[in-house]
């Protein structure tokens, strides 16, 4: 059967200022983002010929890839909009990866952009809080986010004896990360008694087990592995790739504590002919504290209900078995909303052409790199390497 | 959208209707599949399970547990506010469907998962009346 792996290199990443970027709406955002990882790849608008983003919250549009193909002035053979959440960015680029391989066009940019902490209109902000959950049997109930990720984490600790310190320790540990991160949104280090003592949202949630509200823009450029070389920067191989589809409301998940990650991770997985212990570092996604926990062990990163303890032990420390969201993640680093896990996916480049700095992982060849969207309800993990072969 | 903002109330269509017509006379209703015997909830054209068209009806004990729970305290928008803070439950109903519902009646410190519950019917308009649940034990007369 004919494989991706190794066929599609990233060959530019760049992020824009996060956190608190007033100067820039969503479209603003995307441009500064392109422009920058156009630069980084060493080439202009007139060498993309792929163009892939997802529709912002603040300005949503209803062509929203043509909206910026027009204000870029791109004129594109292949230009889509995709809309999975924050998982989002790996089906987005999933999708680039086989127009590129199918030929359809050479050099793709995936740009994702927006500014949910400057410029969300209180009507907006209110109907992203219902934009989740089922309008008839679940949003007239009054959830919020945190609410139906709190029903997982309840679910995980009744289930596996999973405790709040250790739900807490994703949190300290995603600070550590960003303190060595002058990008970072929030980068004062924290304690297990600083969550728990932090405002209760959801229960067992706090207000430190919930990521940051930001504006922010990333983009990465994309084309063939034989072209990689063409470039000037070290390239980065999409070695596997693979989805996973459970459900769309939590209601009807098949189960609170087992995710499709499983299914994404093994897609992934299988197509880069790689195991979980092969990965030497890893950018998951952490919209919430227990998300971690439930995406590490459906991964196969440790057996179902010892996530918690890995990640209270230091495993995803710098210095421990699996290094994970280095740059701080949805955490601490930024979560603009949809655009929240390319900041996982620059970092990962960054690792791996070894120019993370003081948080650089020593000798990281292997990246994986996994999101979901709405409620633990679309997956999509990618593997990344240094290497094609 | 200007001055009180509004609950989200759930809006029926030809597939539900049936379900929030029941609510209104305070009767649950789920559906059945004659031909495979499988409950579902939320209602649909189909049996999810062996996509036999048009599952009955069928009117649910209201009884089942909790599957999870979690306190919301900040209210999901200001019309909840006079309700916050306020329980938001996964319930297995003992048909075997699990169904989302605000938990009434019931103590933070006595909310564990796997308790019994049963629906209570809270009129929210003319035209909305909303299953709720509340600890089965409450129930005693």
């Amino acid at each position: 059967m004919a494989t991706l792996r190794g066929k599609v290199a990233i060959v530019g990443a760049a992020d824009t200022r996060v956190g608190i970027v007033p100067e820039f709406n969503a479209i603003g955002l995307c441009a500064d983002a392109a422009l920058k990882a156009m630069a980084d790849a060493g080439i202009d608008k007139s060498q993309i010929d792929g163009l892939v983003t997802c529709n912002s919250m603040t300005e949503p549009h209803f062509y929203a890839a043509e909206v910026l193909a027009e204000y870029l002035q791109i004129f594109p053979s292949y230009c889509v909009s995709t809309s999975a959440g924050g998982g989002t960015t790996y089906t987005s680029l999933l999708q680039a990866a086989m127009a590129i391989e199918q030929g359809l066009c050479n050099t793709v940019l995936l740009v994702l952009g927006d500014c949910l902490r400057s410029g969300l209109s209180r009507e907006q902000a209110l109907r992203m809080q219902s934009s989740t959950g089922h309008r008839e049997f679940e949003i007239p109930h009054g959830p919020t986010v945190p609410a139906y990720y709190a029903l997982i984490a309840r679910a995980h600790m009744d289930r596996y004896g999973t405790t709040a310190e250790q739900l807490a320790a994703v949190a300290v540990e995603a600070r550590q990360h960003a303190a060595r991160n002058p990008a970072a949104q929030k980068r004062d280090p924290i304690t297990i008694a600083d969550v728990l003592n932090s405002r209760m949202i959801a229960d067992p949630l706090h207000l430190l087990d919930c990521s940051l509200v930001s504006d922010g823009g990333a983009a990465v450029i994309l084309t063939s592995a034989d072209r990689a070389a063409d470039f000037p920067k070290p390239p980065v191989y999409i070695l596997g790739a693979g989805e996973g589809h459970g459900h769309e409301h939590i209601s009807a998940a098949r189960s609170l504590t087992t995710s499709a990650a499983v299914e994404s991770g093994q897609r992934a997985f299988k197509m880069a002919g790689l195991r979980a212990a092969d990965i030497d570092v890893a950018g998951i996604y952490d919209c919430f504290t227990p998300v971690v926990l439930i995406e590490l062990e459906d991964l196969g990163f440790c057996a179902k209900g010892e996530a918690g303890a890995f990640v209270a032990a230091g495993e995803t420390s710098l210095q421990g078995s699996l290094p994970m969201n280095t740059h701080g993640g949805l955490l601490s680093h930024c979560h603009p909303g949809n655009p929240g896990a390319m900041f996982a996916l620059t970092e990962m480049v960054t690792q791996l052409r070894e120019a993370a700095g003081e948080r650089q992982v020593l000798n990281a060849e292997t990246a994986l790199v996994h999101a979901q969207g709405g409620i633990m309800s679309s997956h999509a993990t990618l593997i990344l390497g240094r290497e094609n072969q | 959208m200007t001055g009180t903002v509004q609950k989200f109330m759930p809006a029926s269509n030809p597939e539900t209707a049936p379900f929030w017509e029941a609510c209104r006379e305070q009767r649950l209703l789920i559906q059945h599949c004659s031909h495979c015997d499988q409950y579902q909830f939320y209602p649909r054209m189909l049996c999810v399970n062996c996509m036999q068209a048009n599952p009955d009806w069928y009117q649910a004990s209201g009884r089942g547990k909790v599957k999870s729970w979690t306190v919301v305290r900040t209210p999901v928008s200001p019309a909840y506010a006079d309700m916050t803070p306020y329980v938001i439950a996964l319930i297995e109903l003992d048909e075997g469907p699990t169904m989302m519902s605000q938990l009434r009646d019931c103590a933070d410190s006595s909310l564990q998962s796997g308790m019994r519950v049963k629906v209570v019917f809270e009129a929210w308009s003319e035209q909305i009346t909303m299953p709720l649940f509340i600890p089965a034990e409450a129930d005693i007369v």
